[in-house]
């Protein structure tokens, strides 16, 4: 049974209200919605892939690509605005050639926004696989990058 | 009940919209997302109206009336309002109006006329958005969207199709085909209801234009154009005649002036097709064969067939549709005879219908390199080629189509609205079947807008079930029926568009049910007038089975008239 079929059986005779709720559990299982499930999901539930489409990428919550091996998760809540995150974000998005929401080609790096990790003392502040990394400016971001790079490759 | 607007007294019914009531007094308020027949959406609150006790302004659209309400339409403050929307609407709008598809006919570009707007207020990020081109019939500029969902709710609610939808959220929103990729690979059908209702230019036909004079400027070319039914009833809209008034005489005089070597009339192969048809039809209920057999004149349907219910293809008449029948004809029999090359014979045809210029590119339609059809322009291109050209439509003399094929019987000019392909057939079954033509011409239970009608007919001996619709909503519902078991039906009618290809995806923007319902008018009138009302009766269909065809359903026939349809995977 695929991951799918495993997760639609739990919801027997599902309508579109239970869209989300299948959405998620897709993310959980496969780290992000497939073009393929998508469309399952759509055909499960007898909703035009459009439409499918449409209601995952209103939310934040989904993502459309494989994360990274590193998730970059940067604080845009408001003491990380006040010191500067949105500098730190767009840099990060210039070094790596993502958006948020995206991941790198190699599969090394994706970013993601948050809203507040809870750390506002370390402003502006990213999370890298549950490890914080505060008091960043744009320009440390490239030593942090290439240690990542190195610790990646030490361990390919 | 009373409610007062503007301080008069006007009539309103308990249960209406305050925008209903304003319509039947004569009185108007602007509106973008509002769809005559569809559920108030609400979103763009550009018809927000002062209500006396009311804090906010008050969206005329989506709100009911209630006795004794005070209403200001057009108070400083709602004024105020509608300005600033319209303002914040342009400020990422691009500049772009004089290269725009829908210069001097946009409905922000009127609004904003309309409102005295004579510079940017605010300056919103543009959005980088790709004009998409990828399908075979209709184009989308993004970056022209303002947002209002008319073309999302078209296609999911009234054609059941839901090949668009908004991606995204906030300022970022976009509407577009599922994963944001192109027509081609989505599950549009092309009937063009979406650009029927787009206010802007983001939603339009892939012209045919330049093609079209491009080859009746080269010497070598012989160019031929046929007129589907519903344009000679819709074009006269466009010089100030009123709806419904038919000047096909006076088309094919433009038509000629406009360069085209031969003018020939689609009602001609309409009939041609109801000899096909009609004797499929009886040849399927005599022999066993799939019942109800559907009608295939509509390529949106066909296309949304093949997606949706590829299991039920066998349902579909195996006719090809009247403008692929002539175009057929016109290449494979009527340039031999002229002594013309095939290859160099240019084929056009004039349609109310976008989804024609992608049955023109089927594979299906295109034997040994030469398509049957080169070019399909709507009756929008066709008024652009008239004014380019400056023709003065009024002025011109009414000239007659072409032998041997701008002869029709007023059935084929029914081919125009919903109803009229099945009131054709039903004329020329009666006939084939009982060797006599009906007493009765009229069907009068398949007349008429509705979007579905149904009725029994006695043919001789027979007791038929036939079935009438028009938008493919409708037609879902129909064929879902048939799916599970309804067995009293032996023949549908499917028009992709509701209301008949006289409101297709192709014909005059801004028309009003009204307008369509003149149209209908219009070929009724023309049926009434006769002289022939039958197609059996069309004496060059007659001729052509003679000359070349044989027999309806003959090998002929079948090489050059018939086509059959094949299961379609498209993202759905």
């Amino acid at each position: 049974m695929t991951d799918l079929q495993f997760i639609f059986q739990r919801y027997p005779g599902a309508k579109r209200d239970a869209l989300i709720p299948i959405l998620q559990e897709v993310q959980d299982v496969q780290g992000y919605l497939s073009r393929d499930s998508v469309i399952a999901v759509g055909q499960y539930l007898g909703l035009p892939a459009s439409k499918v489409y449409g209601v995952a990428t209103f939310y934040n919550q989904f993502r459309f690509q494989p994360l990274g091996r590193y998730n970059i998760q940067v604080c845009r809540g408001t003491a990380c605005h006040v010191k500067g995150s949105l500098g730190v974000l767009e840099s990060l998005k210039r070094s790596l050639g993502i958006d948020a929401g995206q991941t790198t080609r190699d599969g090394l790096f994706s970013i993601e926004v948050v809203a507040c990790l809870g750390a506002c003392g370390l402003a502006p502040v990213l999370c890298i696989n549950g490890e914080f990394h505060g008091n960043l400016k744009p320009e440390s971001l490239g030593k942090l990058l290439s240690t990542l790079r190195k610790e990646a490759a030490a361990n390919a | 009940m009373q409610i007062e607007v503007n301080n008069r007294p006007i009539e309103a019914q308990a249960g209406e919209t305050i925008l209903a009531a304003l319509k039947r007094a004569g009185l108007s308020v602007p509106t973008l997302c509002h769809m005559e027949g569809l559920l108030p959406s609400g979103a763009c609150r550009i018809c927000a109206v002062e209500v006396e006790g009311q804090r906010s302004l008050i969206p005329a659209c989506s709100y009911p009336v209630a006795d004794g309400m005070k209403i200001l339409t057009h108070s400083a403050r709602a004024v105020a309002a509608r300005r600033t929307i319209i303002e914040l609407l342009l400020s990422n709008h691009p500049d772009d109006c004089l290269y725009c598809v829908r210069n001097n006919n946009c409905q922000l570009q009127t609004l904003a006329a309309e409102h005295g707007i004579a510079q940017r207020r605010f300056s919103g990020l543009k959005s980088d958005h790709t004009i998409d081109i990828s399908g075979p019939a209709l184009g989308r500029d993004p970056a022209k969207c303002i947002l209002c969902g008319k073309c999302v709710r078209e296609c999911e609610e009234v054609q059941s199709v839901a090949a668009i939808d908004f991606i995204g959220r906030g300022s970022k929103t976009r509407v577009g085909p599922a994963f944001n990729e192109g027509l081609n690979l989505s599950s549009c059908i092309l009937c063009g209801q979406c650009v029927m209702v787009c206010p802007t230019g983001a939603l339009f036909e892939q012209s045919h234009v330049k093609q079209v004079m491009a080859a009746i400027q080269d010497p070598e070319m012989t160019v031929v154009i046929q007129h589907a039914p519903a344009v000679s009833v819709t074009l006269a809209e466009a010089f100030g005649l009123p709806a419904g008034q038919d000047i096909a005489g006076t088309l094919t005089a433009a038509l000629r002036r406009l360069g085209f070597d031969y003018v020939f009339d689609t009602s001609f192969s309409a009939d041609l097709t109801i000899m096909e048809e009609a004797s499929e039809l009886v040849q399927r209920l005599t022999s066993g064969g799939t019942l109800p057999m559907m009608t295939s004149c509509s390529p949106g349907w066909i296309k949304f067939m093949e997606e949706f219910y590829p299991d039920m293809l066998g349902h579909l008449s195996t006719c090809k549709s009247p403008q692929q029948m002539l175009g057929a004809v016109i290449k494979g029999y009527w340039a031999v005879k002229q002594g013309l090359d095939p290859s160099k014979v240019y084929s056009v045809s004039v349609m109310p219908c976008t989804a024609k210029k992608f049955e023109a590119s089927r594979p299906e339609m295109v034997h040994d390199g030469i398509a049957d059809i080169d070019a399909v322009l709507t009756t929008r291109e066709l008024v652009q080629l008239i004014r380019m050209h400056g023709l003065d439509v009024l002025a011109l003399q009414a000239e007659d189509a072409d032998r041997p094929f701008g002869e029709r019987s007023t059935a084929g000019k029914l081919f125009g609205g919903t109803g009229g392909v099945m009131e054709a057939a039903v004329r020329t079954a009666c006939f084939l079947v009982t060797g006599q033509d009906p007493e009765v011409m009229e069907v009068e239970a398949v007349r008429g807008l509705a979007g579905v009608k149904e009725t029994r007919v006695k043919v001789g001996g027979l007791d038929l079930g036939l079935a009438v619709v028009s938008g493919l909503g409708n037609a879902r519902a129909l064929v879902e029926q048939v799916r599970q078991g309804r067995k009293d039906l032996h023949f549908i009618e499917v028009m992709t568009c509701p209301g008949g290809c006289i409101a297709g995806g192709g014909q005059l923007l801004g028309v009003d049910l009204a307008g369509v319902q003149r149209r209908l008018a219009g070929l009724y009138a023309i049926d009434a007038e006769g002289p022939i009302r039958m197609s059996h009766h069309n004496e060059a269909v007659a001729e052509l089975y003679r000359e070349f065809l044989g027999q309806p359903l003959s090998e002929r026939s079948h090489h050059l008239l018939h086509t059959h349809y094949h299961r379609r995977d498209v993202v759905r």
